[in-house]
Formats: C-alpha cells, sequence, structure tokens
C-alpha cells in the first residue's frame, strides 16, 4: 500500500530500478516536425489533426445528403446533433439559441472528440490535456459572451449589469462589484480551461498508471506479486471506461456553462 | 514535487515546460482545428440539420392534415354510400311488391281467361255433342223402325211394308223410346257438369 502511495510521487521510486510512475511529461511529447519553431507538430498536435479531420470527415458524411428519412451515418449523426442541440441549446437559449446552435453544438462535439481520444487504442491521449485546447476555447466562449453581451446592451450597461446585481443595499457594492467582475470576466474562462484541463490529464495519468503497473507486476515483479497485475488492470479497465463517462460529461458542462454564460449576456436583467 | 510541477518546472532548470502555459505550437495547432471544426459545424452541420428537421416537421404536420381530410371524404363517401343504400332497399322493397301485385294480377287474369275458354269450349262440345245425337237419333229413329218392323214383320209372318197403320205403330213406339232416351241424356249432361 505504501508502495503504491509512492507511485503517485514521480520519481519517488525510480532511482533503485523498479516502477517508473508516470509523470506530466506525458503531456510534453517531443517534437517530431518542425522543432524549435511556432510550427513545431508533436505527437499530440497529429493527433488533434486526426481527431479534428476525423469529426469533420464524420458530420461531413452525415449531412452530405441529408434525407427525409434518415439512415446509417446521417441517422446517427442527426441523433448526436439533435440531442446536444435540445439539451443544451433549446434547454438554456430557447427561441434565442438558432443563432448560437453551431459554436455551441461544435463545441461540444470538439470537445467530446477530443476527449475520447484519450482512451483509443494506439491514441491513448487526449489534446484536451495540453492546456492551449481549453484555453482556446474557453477564450472563444469568452469573447462570445462578452461579445454577445456588449452587442445587445452596450458596453456601459452590459459591464454595469454584470457588476451591480440590482436588490443590494448600496454599501454592500464596494464588497460585491469587485467579486462580481472577476468572477464574471476573469474566472469563467480560467475555470472552463482548468476544469477540462484537469479532468483530461487525471484520467490519463491514472490510465497510465493503472496499465503501467499491470505490465510492471506481469513481466518485472517476482513470484506472487505478479497476482496484483489482476487487480491492477481490472482498475485500468474500470478507469477506461470511467473516461467515456468523463469525455462525455465534460463536453456537454463545457458546451452547458458556455450556453449558460451567453444567456446571462442576452437577458435583460442580471 | 507535484505542486511543483504544476506551477511550472521553470524554477528547476526549464527542462520541463509547466502544465499551466501553454505552448505555443500547442495554441496553433489547436486553435486551428478548433476554428476548422466551428466553421464547419456554422457554416454547414447546423444549417443542414435545421433544414433537414424543419423539412421533416413539414411533411409530418402535412402528412397529418392530409390523412385527416382523407378522413373526411371517406367520411362523406360512407353517409352518401349509406343514404344510396337506404334507397335503394326502400325501391326495391317496393318493386317487390308491385311485382306482388303484378302477379297476383296476371294470375288471376289468366285464370279468368283460363276459365272463359273452358267455358266456351266445354259449350261448344256440348252443342257439337247435342247436333250430333239428333243426329244420330234421327238416323237410330229410321235404323231402329226399319229393324223393328222387319222383326216384327218376320215374328208376325207377314210383310208390314209402307202402309198407313204399320207406320203409325212404328211412331208411336219410337216416341216410346224417346221418352226413355231424353230422361237418360238429361243424366249424362248433369254427369259432364259435375
Amino acid at each position: 500500500m505504501i508502495a503504491t502511495l509512492s507511485w503517485l510521487l514521480p520519481a519517488a521510486t525510480s532511482e533503485d530500478g523498479g516502477f517508473t510512475p508516470p509523470t506530466v511529461g506525458e503531456f510534453f511529447p517531443g517534437a517530431l516536425f518542425f522543432a524549435n519553431t511556432p510550427f513545431a507538430i508533436t505527437r499530440i498536435n497529429l493527433i488533434m489533426m486526426l481527431m479534428a479531420g476525423l469529426l469533420c470527415l464524420f458530420m461531413v458524411v452525415a449531412f452530405r445528403k441529408p434525407a427525409l428519412v434518415p439512415r446509417g451515418i446521417q441517422n446517427l449523426g442527426e441523433m448526436m446533433v439533435d440531442f446536444v442541440y435540445k439539451s443544451i441549446v433549446e434547454e438554456i437559449l430557447g427561441a434565442n439559441g438558432k443563432r448560437f446552435a453551431g459554436f455551441l453544438v461544435g463545441l461540444f462535439f470538439f470537445i467530446f472528440f477530443f476527449n475520447i481520444a484519450g482512451i483509443l487504442p494506439l491514441i491513448h491521449i487526449s489534446p484536451s490535456s495540453v492546456i492551449a485546447v481549453p484555453m482556446v476555447m474557453a477564450v472563444a466562449v469568452w469573447v462570445v459572451f462578452n461579445y454577445v453581451g456588449i452587442r445587445k446592451h452596450g458596453l456601459g450597461h452590459y459591464i454595469a449589469m454584470n457588476v451591480f446585481p440590482p436588490g443590494v443595499p448600496k454599501p454592500i457594492y464596494l464588497f460585491i462589484t469587485p467579486i462580481e467582475f472577476i468572477s464574471t470576466f476573469l474566472l469563467r474562462p480560467i475555470t472552463l480551461t482548468i476544469r477540462l484541463l484537469a479532468n483530461m490529464m487525471s484520467g490519463h495519468l491514472l490510465l497510465v498508471l493503472f496499465f503501467s503497473a499491470t505490465w510492471f507486476f506481469l513481466l518485472e515483479s517476482d513470484g506472487l506479486l505478479k497476482i496484483f497485475a489482476v487487480p491492477s488492470f481490472l482498475m485500468g479497465f474500470a478507469f477506461t471506461l470511467f473516461e467515456i463517462l468523463v469525455s462525455l460529461l465534460q463536453a456537454y458542462i463545457f458546451a452547458l456553462l458556455a450556453a449558460v454564460y451567453i444567456q446571462g449576456s442576452l437577458s435583460e436583467e442580471h | 514535487m507535484i505542486l511543483g510541477q504544476l506551477l511550472g518546472a521553470a524554477a528547476e532548470g526549464g527542462e520541463q515546460p509547466s502544465i499551466l502555459f501553454p505552448a505555443i505550437y500547442d495554441i496553433i495547432w489547436g486553435g486551428l482545428s478548433f476554428t476548422i471544426v466551428m466553421l464547419l459545424f456554422w457554416r454547414f452541420v447546423l444549417p443542414r440539420f435545421s433544414a433537414v428537421v424543419a423539412e421533416r416537421s413539414e411533411k409530418i404536420a402535412g402528412g397529418i392534415q392530409r390523412a385527416e381530410q382523407l378522413q373526411d371524404e371517406a367520411a362523406a363517401a360512407l353517409a352518401q354510400y349509406r343514404a344510396q343504400l337506404h334507397d335503394a332497399r326502400a325501391e326495391a322493397a317496393r318493386i317487390r311488391s308491385q311485382a306482388e301485385a303484378d302477379r297476383e294480377a296476371i294470375l288471376d287474369q289468366a285464370r279468368r281467361e283460363a276459365a272463359e275458354v273452358a267455358a266456351a269450349i266445354a259449350t261448344q262440345a256440348q252443342a257439337a255433342l247435342a247436333l250430333e245425337r239428333t243426329k244420330v237419333i234421327a238416323e237410330l229413329r229410321g235404323e231402329v223402325g226399319a229393324i223393328a218392323l222387319d222383326l216384327a214383320g218376320r215374328i208376325v209372318g207377314e210383310a208390314m211394308s209402307d202402309d198407313a197403320r204399320a207406320r203409325a205403330v212404328i211412331d208411336r213406339f219410337i216416341d216410346g223410346l224417346a221418352e226413355v232416351s231424353s230422361v237418360a241424356d238429361a243424366g249424362a249432361v248433369a254427369q259432364d257438369r259435375a
């Protein structure tokens, strides 16, 4: 048990030539092309392109010739888009949602395809677990909801309605205004980023931990210790299933929060 | 140590970048993928999705409307059919009773005509019969007279040819016969009638 815990601490046991636990180095693979330039391409960047390409391919095939009676891939694509559209766009934004449907549904599918790469055989790492990806998306959401709010209410009114919530005694604004400002304009993108990033990183580290432990027990440990390969593998398998859920859930939460933020910017009172 | 890695390994010699500071190439490739996917959804997927869903719901709504219309038409046709059926039944009943009446009339007519014809035939036959009998009686009267005379002559032994006495005897005798035969005739005619 103590040994198990020590694996969680990177480099804790690697010196004695035994088990080497995963480190965050996992998320910084070396460049394969264009090293040391801004356009360096690492393994994770290749996975980004692959997953984005797969998503585009799937959607193009599904909606290339939409038939009134959907079948095959169109049916699947429609069901998925319909689910996201109904449960996020219509649920949160209602009739206003049509304008943002492409953004929100696209967000969901982009995140989901990136997330699910974490459990795909031979890929086994999610591009969402490098901070640039969630950050880019969080910035996009930030830009969209602020742009929408400013377009609708004007800059002054938009900021005022966000930092001066109505129905509060005047002196309280002294505390509430900075808090509201920070939470709306700074913390929203940060929490969006960290929530997704941390989920995908920890998921990946857990999978690597359990499967490399399985490998270690099976091949390199002595005698009875080999038995530990079984629970270790089962845990890895269970977490693989769990990761599917997490992939969906995080994509859903990200898109849902984006919709909620947009709705907040559109509404008259805040 | 984990915390150190989270906050940036730059302090430890810059061998490993911080997980909280994005690499420029990750931003570029991630941003590029993101932009492409977003454009695809914005320009391609959602417009087509909305279009096909709208078209489908329109089709379904239109179909329901058409079905309702057809149902109304069918109901109207059924009512009309029922009315026609009712009329046809009444007509049939009327024709049947008419035919019944006609049949009775025709039968009556035929019966009457048959009776008339039968009566005419019977009358005619009786007339012919009577005529025949009269003729036969007349002939017989002559022949029987001759035969009786002959017989009587033979019995008496002398010829009773044409003298007045003999004729008077014969006439009296035949008159007696005629009375007997007319009574017999009346009996025969009564039997025919029955």
